[in-house]
């Protein structure tokens, strides 16, 4: 018997709603079975908390007077940020750095302070030095800007995050003999470690594998506030090589999601120094997802162990780009604490919160428990495997 | 026997004394030299691990103590920033002296001081950086 996404919201107005946690559903199903959850449970909680380095807020600071219209580049707390929309408008991505920051030139760079430490300092509410240049227009005549800002004070502040809550991710590997710093952090010799990023089971799109709930208007947490699934996220590769309980074993889809920054908090949005590559930052996100039948009921009790992800070497196969994998793994094994590589047995780390995910996936359940949240139906589909949709490498032509 | 991790730090005028070998000649004590460093004015610190009889590690510190040696435990120089530390575990295949571990159950990460050897390779590698040294 199906249930309709209205039908679950209608149960939630009348504080009837069976609310679990992706968790907590893996343990039900175990003991009752797909057709009985799928008859008692409406609704499953995911939740992730990782770096998420394409992640960027919009800021509209409101009109100085006499007017200035921004350009080229501003700068918050001294990190470039990018003004080339309209006169008040600006963008930070999280990987932005300060124009004199040593990068690495001093290798392996420390990357301190960058765009995810300015948008977790402005979500928490700290004066933000801004500074601005113009080329001065008639109607904007101001040349200079310079002045702190705070979020309760500007028009709008907006997360907007091109991809987030990557579906599955590597695990990355380095089979060199000198240590790497990565996005992955410190990679040691001879595969020394092994670092993954991926909540696993209670992860949004590993419970939705074929996104059959989560779509185009979704509505979810997102760092601490309520935001919506705005399109399918860049590099969504639906078509990635699935098992057959339809789990993809690499990356495959991604989401973009978007949210008022003024509900948001500096707990869920937090700026990350990765040494040896740069600034990013770690974005607590957190999916419903309605149980509308059996098939649901079985795609959100996956376990980690039966969730597996490509062993890649990013001393060399990543960087130049070759397809190859070292090995794959379950989640089961990687938060075993060691997996076998060659015959090695390889220690394995997170870069991805699990305690975070789970307090996530327990605030979502609470908010719909209180009828503070309720549930979306999607606007429209993302691209599916039956899409033929790829991620495809660069293709550029010569220039003569 | 008592086994415990301190941080020393002397005056300009003691960098030149040999501190340590009366430590192990007069107090019977075993030391390891986790750290040792001195700054530019000349103020030398040192990082030691000290294994002995209770009676002979209280009489070594008093008597370091008594020298002008600051005396104090490792684990108050070396902490944690609970407000920063997002519990990722990204630390835990990076610190060589198994302190800083996962809890099998929570997925929390574990910071056991008294196994910290002051290496300092955890500072860099947090993304967050929430590991804190105070030297």
């Amino acid at each position: 018997m199906a249930k309709s996404v209205s039908e679950i919201n209608e149960k939630i107005k009348k504080g009837k709603a069976v609310v679990l946690t992706a968790e907590e559903m893996i343990t039900y199903v175990k003991t009752n079975g797909t057709k009985k959850a799928a008859q008692e449970v409406d609704v499953v909680t995911t939740g992730t908390f990782g770096p998420m380095c394409s992640s960027g807020m919009i800021i509209n600071i409101g009109h100085a007077k006499p007017r200035i219209k921004l350009s080229g580049t501003a700068y918050l707390n001294e990190v470039a940020a990018y003004c080339g929309l309209a006169a008040a408008d600006i963008f930070l991505g999280c990987t932005s750095l300060p124009d004199d920051d040593p990068r690495n030139r001093v290798h392996p760079g420390r990357f301190l302070y960058g765009g995810g430490h300015v948008i977790q300092e402005f979500v928490a509410g700290r004066d933000i030095k801004l500074s601005a240049t113009a080329y001065g227009t008639d109607c904007y005549p101001r040349k200079k800007l310079e002045g702190w800002i705070n979020i309760k004070d500007v028009n709008e502040a907006v997360l907007f995050n091109p991809r987030n809550a990557y579906q599955n991710y590597n695990v990355a590997v380095n089979s060199s003999n000198k240590t790497i710093y990565t996005y992955f952090g410190m990679l040691k010799p001879k595969f020394g470690n092994a670092h993954f990023c991926s909540a696993g089971q209670l992860s949004p799109l590993l419970n939705d594998p074929v996104y059959r709930t989560i779509g185009i208007g979704t509505r979810i947490f997102l760092g601490g506030g309520i935001g919506y699934v705005a399109w399918p996220g860049t590099q969504h590769n639906p078509t990635a090589v699935r098992k057959p309980n339809n789990v993809p074993a690499s990356g495959a889809g991604t989401l973009a999601v978007i949210g008022d920054l003024k509900q948001m908090g500096p707990k869920w949005l937090v700026g990350v120094s990765l040494q040896g590559y740069g600034v990013s930052l770690s974005v607590g996100i957190g999916v419903p997802i309605p149980i509308l039948d059996e098939e649901m009921a079985r795609y959100t009790a996956v376990e980690d162990k039966e969730i597996y992800a490509p062993v890649i070497d990013y001393s060399e196969a990543y960087p130049l780009m070759k397809p190859e994998s070292v090995a794959e793994v379950s989640y089961a094994e990687l938060k075993s604490g060691t997996i076998r590589i060659r015959g090695k047995k390889v220690p394995t780390a997170s870069l991805s919160s699990y305690p975070r995910a789970m307090e996530i996936a327990g605030i979502l359940k609470e908010w719909i428990q209180k009828k503070r949240f309720y549930l979306t139906e999607p606007v429209s589909s993302i691209p599916g495997p039956e899409s033929g949709m790829k991620f495809k490498p660069l293709k550029i032509k010569t220039i003569q | 026997m008592i086994s415990k991790r301190i941080v020393l730090k002397f005056p300009h005028r003691l960098v030149e004394q040999p501190i340590i070998y009366n430590l192990v000649k007069k107090y019977n004590l075993e030391f390891s030299i986790l750290k040792a460093s001195v700054t530019p004015r000349e103020e030398g610190l040192l990082v030691l691990g000290l294994k002995g009889r209770d009676r002979d590690f209280q009489k070594g510190v008093e008597y370091l103590t008594k020298m002008g040696v600051h005396v104090q435990p490792l684990s108050q120089d070396v902490i944690r920033n609970e407000s920063k530390c997002t519990h990722c575990g990204v630390c835990v295949t990076i610190c060589p002296a198994g302190a800083l571990v996962l809890d099998p159950a929570t997925r929390e990460v574990k910071f056991l001081s008294d196994k910290c050897i002051a290496c300092e390779l955890c500072v860099p590698a947090c993304p967050p950086r929430a590991m804190e040294v105070h030297f």
